[in-house]
């Protein structure tokens, strides 16, 4: 039975920025099976989690000082909540691990605590007429973990509810930017192009002067959409993601507007373009995000898409005009 | 979690009384405190804030409480619009 440490050190540390930035992601992978903390005894609690490295360690770094069983599903290396909407973390992948490990022979007492996150996957009822275990739901923070266990499995409210604080918010962004990059980098050869279109024929020194302008609207609706959004979330008004994220780009690509050396149809074009971008983007923060409903994201959809496309082509098209 | 709501009446969430054996597992997984028990029963006391996680259904042991669960993900949309008209051959995906 392997024995894990409760207390990070200098490689745990390293390895969870690696796999925040996506670097070796797999490499992390925790292996399945069980694992304990401290010296449990049979009648330890069994806490059950995913073989994400992040969830793992969040779980054993809780539990410093504790004693107890830490059963790690295969959910292949994603995070317990992705893992349990995906169906990754399962009834059945509970059930096969609780047997695979032949928890029973193990320990004493019949009950699993496992994520409250988890339930989006797992039915408790079923697990415990499969495997005897009954189901605990445990804290959604594994922090709250200790509490949790000494009021003998009782959460109190907020343990049980969801937040979405600036942190959790920011920590999304780098994997919304490194999405976009790819596009962007299309983008802006595009914008490098259509920079050199004028009266006349294709200017190389048009397309560096007024293409960095377009792809500095570009590149401000990407940031604003990626990172201004999740950060400013709260304070934008209404609640439409896609709107909250328009206004920042609006403002952005009006700053921008004012600093370019450009006609009006120009700076049309650079407002509707940081528009269109930041809007897009921040409607697609929609999927991080703990409570925005399916139905209401289809909902949004079907009416901010045609908006984004229009304003996009308008605006492109009112900068190449701008030109002549 | 108060000063994040989005948007009001678009949860396909339902939740059937007459089924209800009030053993309080939907208000337990529920992450913004949607069902409540009162007087022995599940009560949608907040159907605006539900995500449509699923988390209820699947551990309702009858069937009272239902929701069609799904990822709220913009590219995870577009690639399901997108398979339905028949673009793309692979089922939807995203992330
Ligand atoms: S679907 Fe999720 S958010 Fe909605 S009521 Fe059920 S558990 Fe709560
Ligand atoms: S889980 Fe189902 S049966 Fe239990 S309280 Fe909720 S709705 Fe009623």
């Amino acid at each position: 039975m392997p024995r894990v440490r409760t207390k990070p050190d200098l490689q745990d540390r390293l390895g969870a920025l690696m796999v925040r930035v996506g670097i070796r992601r797999m490499a992390h992978l925790v292996v399945p099976g069980l694992y304990c903390v401290g010296q449990p005894d049979p009648a330890s609690p069994v806490l059950v989690t995913a073989n994400y490295k992040l969830s793992f360690d969040a779980l054993r770094f809780a539990l410093h000082g504790a004693s107890a069983w830490i059963l790690v599903l295969d959910t292949r290396g994603v995070n317990v909540w992705c893992a349990a909407g995906k169906g990754t973390l399962s009834t059945a992948e509970v059930v096969r691990r609780v047997q695979s490990s032949r928890l029973a022979e193990v320990v004493s007492g019949r009950e699993l605590v496992l994520p409250q996150l988890a339930a989006t996957g797992v039915a408790g009822f079923k697990v415990r007429r499969a495997t005897g275990f009954s189901v605990a739901w445990g804290p959604v923070r594994a922090a709250d973990l200790p509490a949790f266990l000494a009021a003998d499995r009782q959460a109190d409210e907020p343990m049980r509810r969801v937040t979405f604080t600036l942190a959790e918010r920011l920590v999304l962004a780098p994997v919304e930017l490194a999405l976009a990059l790819k596009p962007l980098a299309a983008a802006l050869a595009v914008a490098f192009l259509l920079g050199g279109v004028g009266p006349g024929v294709f200017s190389l020194g048009a397309a560096a002067a007024r293409g960095t302008w377009l792809g500095l609207a570009l590149l401000g609706g990407v940031l604003l959409g990626c990172v201004g959004l999740p950060a400013l979330l709260p304070w934008l008004p209404g609640r439409l993601f896609s709107l909250k994220a328009g206004l920042l780009g609006l403002a952005g690509g009006a700053l921008l507007a004012l600093l370019a050396p450009a006609g009006g149809l120009e700076r049309l074009g650079l407002v509707l373009v940081a528009t269109a971008v930041a809007s897009w983007l921040g409607m697609n923060f929609t999927g991080c995000t703990p409570y925005t409903s399916p139905s209401g994201v289809e909902w949004e959809m079907r009416r901010a898409m045609p908006a984004q496309a229009l304003a996009l082509l308008a605006g492109v098209a009112a900068f190449v005009v701008g030109a002549f | 979690m108060k000063n994040f709501r989005y948007l009001e009446d678009k949860a396909t969430l339902a939740l059937d009384r007459d089924l209800c054996v009030g053993c309080g597992a939907c208000a337990t997984v529920c992450p913004h405190g949607v069902p409540v028990i009162a007087e022995g029963k599940a009560r949608l006391a907040d159907p605006g804030a539900c995500m449509e996680c699923g988390a209820c259904a699947m551990n309702c042991p009858t069937g009272a409480i239902t929701v069609t669960p799904g990822v709220g993900c913009a590219s995870y949309i577009v690639s399901a619009w997108l398979h339905q008209a028949g673009l793309q051959r692979k089922g939807p995906g995203c992330c």
